[in-house]
């Protein structure tokens, strides 16, 4: 499939503004009252949510180019990643902020009683690791050890629903929905079932080819 | 009939001083001073007629409310420090919600709640009574007068709000009821209607509905704890609980069970839902105590809503969320960090 270049750079953009969009839209929210009695934890929830939405996005997008070799996925990937850095750090800035109100005394006792938001820092650190280690030059730097260290975003995964998991009072449905996406996409990259998704596109064309 | 021997020790209702009391000491001694004199006389005029609601929305209530609502004692119970502890907004206490029976959400109950049909409802009072059966709110309310009383109000999450409250006094209902000699506790239920409360259709809930709530009999007949009818001058909007719930103001906000269709005198001491799912963190007395931390946070702050984001608005927490002089001696030789 080929699309033009123009079609692609559109495309990179669209993407860009719409994950830019509920950033604007919470803010938005929060500017006119409408965030509810506690702006602050409304932020850091919903920001939360949304590193997990990106995470999942970024991991799809490899089984989805095999599965059609459309270029446009693969040319997200990175803008993906670094968003759900962006996402994860705008989360981490609402808890110094609005939670710990920068109080950092607080913070010694807070991660004593809070296990899970040393997972939730460990999670960051892996992104951040990534979100670095993004570039043309540090590609070529690090050679093959490149793929070596972003597979560092299969734990940022797990860590992630683990930290989301530790929160949750009563209703495991939403954690459930997160973790199952998670899980298929994991099992998209178990290498027999892998090799599959090629072909499954290849199957296809021979089908239409043939009709 | 209960016979209760009252020890020496013991508070009677006429030993707790309300805390409108305090206030209007308070009041009377602006006046005094000259620089309120004008503020005492908004005071009566206030005690005479109900506070000033105008901004709430009214609401839909059944037709025994009104005349109920025009009897009602305004300013029954007030908090001593009017500063610190002013009405939350409606909108506020209206929206931001724990009620899981329409889900988890803070504002799912507000989105969802509208579909529950409170009118006509019925309560079951049963258990060790001599005067059980199933009765019609009007008919449990009927002949206990209305009362207005400002709670401060702890969630166990560490948010607070301030919300003005009409009630009856659980003490009254519980003695029409006629407890056994074997009666020890208290245990109330809330409405399963999962038509009408999606969050009972979600089948990842970890709680076993009806949510289960419970008091020890000597909890139950203080004071302070309330059947609750409506708030801000109306009846209950249906997040909020309505038409029935109680009002434990001491206690974490999960005991005061929200939508009540049954109350039981029962002898042994009931498994209240939260700590059915997770003992080590919820117990049964959930008393408010600054000292005794949640597993997963602490408990001697508590975020005062509504706040803003870069004033958290947080403030110390109270023992007994401040009712320790009212309702400490229920709680005399216990261990409140083994039973929390």
């Amino acid at each position: 499939m080929a699309t033009s270049r123009r079609v692609l750079t559109l495309w990179r953009v669209a993407v860009f503004i719409a994950a830019l969009a509920p950033l604007v839209y919470w803010g938005w929210q929060v500017a006119i009252n409408a965030a509810g009695p506690e702006p602050g934890r409304y932020l850091l929830l919903n920001i939360g949510q949304g590193i997990l939405w990106m995470l999942l996005l970024t991991l799809s997008l490899t089984p989805l180019s095999k599965l059609t070799r459309w270029k446009g996925f693969t040319l997200i990937r990175r803008q993906l990643g670094l968003w759900t850095l962006a996402y994860a750090v705008a989360h981490l800035l609402c808890y110094a902020l609005f939670i710990l109100g920068l109080d950092l005394s607080r913070l010694g006792s807070e991660i004593v009683r809070r296990p899970y938001i040393i997972v939730g820092m460990l999670a960051l650190l892996g992104l951040i690791a990534m979100g670095v280690t993004s570039n043309q030059w540090s590609m070529r730097r690090l050679g093959r050890r490149w793929k070596t260290l972003h597979r560092i975003v299969y734990p940022v995964l797990g860590l992630g629903l683990l930290h989301f998991l530790w929160v949750v009072r009563a209703d495991l449905g939403q954690w459930s929905a997160y973790a199952a996406v998670g899980a298929c996409l994991m099992i998209l990259r178990i290498p027999p079932i892998a090799r599959q998704l090629p072909k499954i596109r290849q199957r296809r064309q021979v089908k239409r080819a043939a009709a | 009939m209960l016979i209760k021997i009252a020890k020496p020790s013991d508070l009677r209702e006429s030993d707790v001083t309300p805390e409108s009391v305090y206030l209007s000491r308070r009041r009377f001694m602006g006046g005094v001073i000259g620089v309120g004199a004008g503020l005492a006389l908004a005071g009566r005029a206030q005690a005479a007629t109900g506070p000033d609601y105008a901004d709430v929305p009214a609401g839909n209530p059944p037709g025994w409310f009104g005349p109920k609502l025009e009897n009602a004692k305004w300013g029954a119970v007030v908090p001593a420090d009017r500063e610190v502890d002013k009405n939350t907004p409606f909108d506020d206490a209206t929206h931001y919600n724990n009620f899981y029976e329409f889900g988890t959400g803070k504002g799912d109950p507000a989105r969802r709640a509208d579909r529950l049909e409170t009118q006509p409802w019925s309560v079951v009072i049963d258990g060790e009574v001599n005067n059980g059966g199933r009765f019609a709110l009007e008919d449990i309310a009927r002949p206990s007068q209305l009362e207005e009383r400002i709670y401060r109000l702890r969630c166990v999450e560490a948010w607070s709000m301030v919300i003005p409250w009409l009630g009856i006094p659980l003490s009254d209902v519980i003695r029409r009821a006629e407890p056994t000699a074997k009666a020890r506790y208290v245990r109330f239920e809330t409405l399963v209607r999962p038509e009408q409360m999606p969050g009972q259709d979600s089948s990842f809930a970890l709680i076993d509905w009806p949510y289960v709530e419970g008091l020890r009999l000597d909890e139950a007949m203080h004071p302070l704890a309330l059947l609750g009818l409506g708030m801000y001058g109306r009846e209950l909007p249906n997040q909020n609980g309505a038409p029935f719930r109680l009002i434990v103001p001491w206690k974490y906000g999960f005991k005061s069970i929200k939508s009540i269709v049954r109350i039981s005198l029962v002898e042994e001491q009931p498994v209240n839902s939260w700590q059915a799912i997770a003992p080590d963190e919820y117990g049964f007395f959930a008393n408010v105590n600054p000292e005794v931390d949640h597993p997963r946070w602490s408990q001697a702050t508590e975020r005062r809503l509504p706040n803003s984001l870069f004033s958290p608005n947080i403030i110390d927490t109270r023992m007994f969320n401040g009712y320790a002089d009212e309702v400490g001696s229920l709680y005399a030789g216990m261990d409140l960090r083994k039973q929390y």
